[in-house]
């Protein structure tokens, strides 16, 4: 297990040298630049701010001042937001987005699983047909169509919850983003666990099972449940972190200050540290909870050696 | 250089000039106020940055007025009203403008507000270092020395700018321009707190380091959420103010704006103007129409054919029906533009150009003789593609044009659109034919509209070029009353050569919750906060 912990570290620092490097001549390659504004700057003024982020010096120097800063935890400072650094800004909204992401993620896997276990046990009944509509409507139901709906009918026609903002993520500012966030997820995670939880309970060693007379609860959660959870955990993995990484439009439409709103912001504005800073983020991320859902793929299954 | 005595002798020779107009919150009898004094207010996009001297967009522009203040506000007729200023000479050639500071102006620290932190943030706004993108505001009015401070070939210590004591300050500029007092109204020229800023760095502006002299000081600041403001108990106006916090939310999604201000979250809001007859219908008493400095105009690059024949461009924008556009199209009360300075601006009479008091039929008529004329027909129809940033409001308005176009002209139209920063690129390339753009104006004057056609104007992206026009805005800039100059520097630019084709004139489209008392926007749509109170509801 060490060993393949130390092996995942030494095969991270590679990647995501890959990746900042890719990212960044794209970014700069890209039409546009951070200097283009809706005013025509003259000349002169051009010059002193393309000297104050070093825009004046060659790609590759850039970069290296790059690669140099980050070794040092420095991200840089904001083209747009000029009273921030990357830094204060990630450590503003990254905690947002990740608060707003554990909980859509927690009620995703709650729900999403049981929902696939129970469609699973009841196939092709009138459950199952329910189970996999909403599932089906979870996935076709864009978040941008979600999240304005939620605020029609919990803050304008019930009065219920705040319409938007954070406030510190206190309890009513999270209800709305978390079902936004994770009404997709649901849907998807019930989908996963119903098909490979037919699969599973179709195989030999359950039928087997039932054959000794187990009663139906130990079937499912102790010899069932184990096998027909791999595939879903192999989804989980990179879901969480996209869903931890925040959504540009619950961001957007809640006015959450989560970070998924700077990425996007970020690119459009070529905000270059900015979007380096959520790449290296999500890369960092994906890395490491692809690690754990392989280590978890070990202790879940003990099939799976490494 | 003058010395102190003498510049003082020439304010004495020149008039005093105070102003009168009210700086505070007017609550008319009768109005019972709620005892809650907060409000939230839309602030548009997540600005860029609240420090003065760095502002680029309106954005900033609108927090910093509550923030900050400089020697002169604007009123809600785009009059002058004293700031931290309460009166101001200029001498005799109208380029040394002497400010008496009131002696009351605090810091939120408790410092007093004096003509050194003039001088310091004058001076901040052209250093290099600080490389501030409003520098060029400093250019403008012919600051002494600011060119070559931008340039870096001498200090900021050499700016035209001085403390003649703690409570006198002076500008000097290099020639006379009328509408430098009407410039001093905006942050690029407000003072700054050396102490904080070398302090802090980049950084003074953040909640736990900011030192403001406005009516308000800043509490809160979550990008992307929320900014909280609170009263400054130092303002010098503090009894007169009324309102205790005021929020700003960031929210540019004109729908997502309006849900919440239907949820009562937002006192004063933007909506999706496509739903504006809706809005207007359910929320009479709601929505607020002003006049805006702004014009939408669609650029021809002069540089290539067919748009370097001036009967080509007229043909195109005599053809446009901007009536029906204005009434059909947006329907939200802009006003049509048929010349490029917008009405709005106080103390201008536009001229009136000869096109505009046509009918659109005699203008359509007129634009299908210049086209032929310019050898296109229906076997040889002109084709051209139309370029505009990515968003549905100009998609809809690029497609009801390229229809007029279509149907009067027989002219085959592609439409283009592209990323904002991708179109601007495109365009300062020159690589378009037509594209769409827009210009809000920096100050209250015609010349911070008609600069943009002049020929070394970094916005001038179809590259027109007329030595006329130039000679005639580089005369208007030392003149007492330059009106003539910019009517006739129009006529050139539109009535003559078309330029560009203006198309409308901005207004500014708020819904404000009736129990909002004093919202007056000025002309620049400008609403600061001290001038608002809550009525009892």
């Amino acid at each position: 297990m060490l060993s393949l912990i130390l092996k995942r570290i030494l095969e991270a620092i590679p990647t995501l040298l890959v990746l900042i490097t890719v990212s960044f001549f794209l970014m700069h390659f890209a039409p546009g630049s951070p200097l283009t504004s809706e005013r025509g700057l003259p000349p002169e003024i051009m010059a002193n701010i393309a000297a104050k982020y070093h825009l004046d010096e060659p790609v590759t120097s850039q970069y290296l001042r790059y690669l140099w800063n980050i070794l040092q935890g420095d991200l840089g400072a904001s083209f747009v937001h000029k009273d921030f650094t990357i830094n204060d800004l990630v450590a503003q909204s990254f905690p947002v987005s990740a608060e707003i992401g554990v909980w859509s993620f927690i009620v995703a896997v709650v729900i999403g699983v049981g929902c696939g276990i129970f469609a699973a046990l009841r196939q092709n009944s009138w459950i199952d047909y329910s189970v996999m509509a909403f599932a089906n409507l979870g996935i076709v139901l864009p978040n941008f169509v979600l999240a304005p709906l939620c605020i029609l009918f919990f803050s304008i026609y019930l009065q219920w919850l705040p319409s938007g903002g954070w406030n510190d993520g206190a309890w009513p500012y999270l209800v709305m983003p978390v079902i936004a966030m994770s009404t997709s997820y649901i849907a998807q995670i019930a989908r996963i666990t119903r098909g490979s939880m037919i699969e599973t309970m179709h195989s030999n060693f359950i039928r087997t099972a039932r054959a000794k007379g187990l009663p139906g609860y130990k079937i499912v959660l102790q010899h069932a449940l184990r096998p027909a959870i791999v595939p879903v955990l192999s989804y989980l993995g990179p879901a969480f972190v996209g869903i931890i990484t925040g959504s540009v439009i619950v961001d957007v439409y809640f006015s959450t200050g989560g970070i998924g709103q700077h990425f996007v912001n970020g690119a459009i504005n070529r905000d270059y540290p900015m979007v380096m800073a959520v790449t290296i983020l999500i890369g960092s991320l994906t890395i490491l909870f692809n690690a754990i859902v392989d280590i978890l793929y070990a202790l879940i299954d003990p099939k799976i050696r490494y | 250089m003058k010395s102190k005595s003498s510049l003082r002798l020439a304010a004495f020779f020149s008039a005093t000039l105070s102003c009168l107009s009210v700086h505070a919150a007017v609550i008319p009898e009768g109005v019972t106020l709620s005892p809650v004094q907060d409000i939230v207010r839309n602030g548009g996009q997540e600005p860029t940055s609240i420090d003065p001297q760095l502002i680029q967009e309106d954005a900033g522009w609108i927090r910093a007025f509550d923030l900050f203040e400089g020697l002169y506000s604007q009123d809600s007729e785009g009059n002058l009203e004293p700031g931290v200023a309460s009166s101001y000479a200029v001498n005799e050639d109208n380029t040394v403008y002497t400010f008496n500071l009131r002696k009351d102006a605090k810091w939120s620290n408790g410092d007093s507000v004096t003509a050194h932190d003039f001088v310091y943030g004058f001076q901040r706004a052209v250093a290099p270092k600080t490389a501030s993108p409003y520098a060029w505001y400093m250019q403008i009015p012919s600051i002494v020395n600011a060119d070559h401070i931008i340039n870096g070939d001498i200090e900021p210590s050499e700016l035209g700018v001085k403390a003649l004591d703690d409570y006198t300050f002076q500008v000097t500029l290099e020639r006379p321009v009328p509408y430098f007092m009407k410039m001093i109204t905006y942050p690029t020229m407000f003072p700054a707190p050396k102490k904080a800023i070398e302090k802090w760095g980049a950084s003074w502006t953040k909640p736990e380091h900011i030192v403001s002299n406005g009516a308000y000081t800043l509490k809160t600041w979550n990008v992307n959420e929320k900014m909280e403001l609170v009263r400054n108990p130092q303002y010098w106006n503090n009894a007169e103010t009324v309102i205790n916090k005021v929020t700003y939310l960031p929210i540019t999604d004109g729908s997502a704006q309006f849900k919440r201000y239907q949820a009562g979250d937002l006192d004063v809001s933007g909506f999706p103007l496509s739903h504006f007859k809706k809005i207007k219908k359910d929320l009479p008493n709601d929505v607020r129409i002003d006049p805006m400095l702004g014009i939408y105009y669609y650029i021809f690059n002069t540089n290539v054919a067919p748009f370097n024949d001036i009967r080509v461009r007229k043909a195109l924008s005599y053809s446009i029906d901007r009536e029906m556009i204005t009434k059909y199209v947006l329907g939200t009360g802009q006003l049509p533009a048929y010349g490029f300075a917008p009405e709005a601006v106080a103390g201008y009479t536009p001229p009136k150009l000869d096109y505009s008091t046509w009918t659109q039929k005699e203008r359509d008529n007129k634009a299908m003789a210049l086209l032929k004329d310019a050898g296109y027909s229906k076997s040889n129809p002109l084709s051209f593609t139309l370029l505009y940033n990515t968003n549905e409001f100009h998609k809809k308005l690029a497609i009801a044009i390229a229809a007029m176009w279509k149907k009067t002209l027989g002219v085959k139209v592609t439409l283009e659109n592209q990323e904002w920063k991708t179109a601007l690129s495109t365009m300062s390339a020159g690589n378009f034919q037509v594209g769409r753009y827009a210009w809000i104006s920096d100050y209250n004057e015609a010349s911070s509209t008609l600069d943009v056609l002049t020929s070394e104007h970094g916005n001038n992206y179809g590259h027109y070029q007329r030595q006329a026009y130039d000679n005639l805005m580089n005369q208007s800039r030392t003149m007492k009353d330059p009106s003539k100059q910019y009517q006739a520097a129009e006529k050139i630019a539109i009535e003559e050569d078309m330029a560009v084709a203006p198309i409308y004139q901005y207004t500014s489209v708020k819904v404000v919750k009736p129990y909002v008392g004093g919202y007056n926007p000025n002309p620049q749509a400008v609403v600061y906060t001290r001038n608002l109170y809550i009525k009892s509801h």
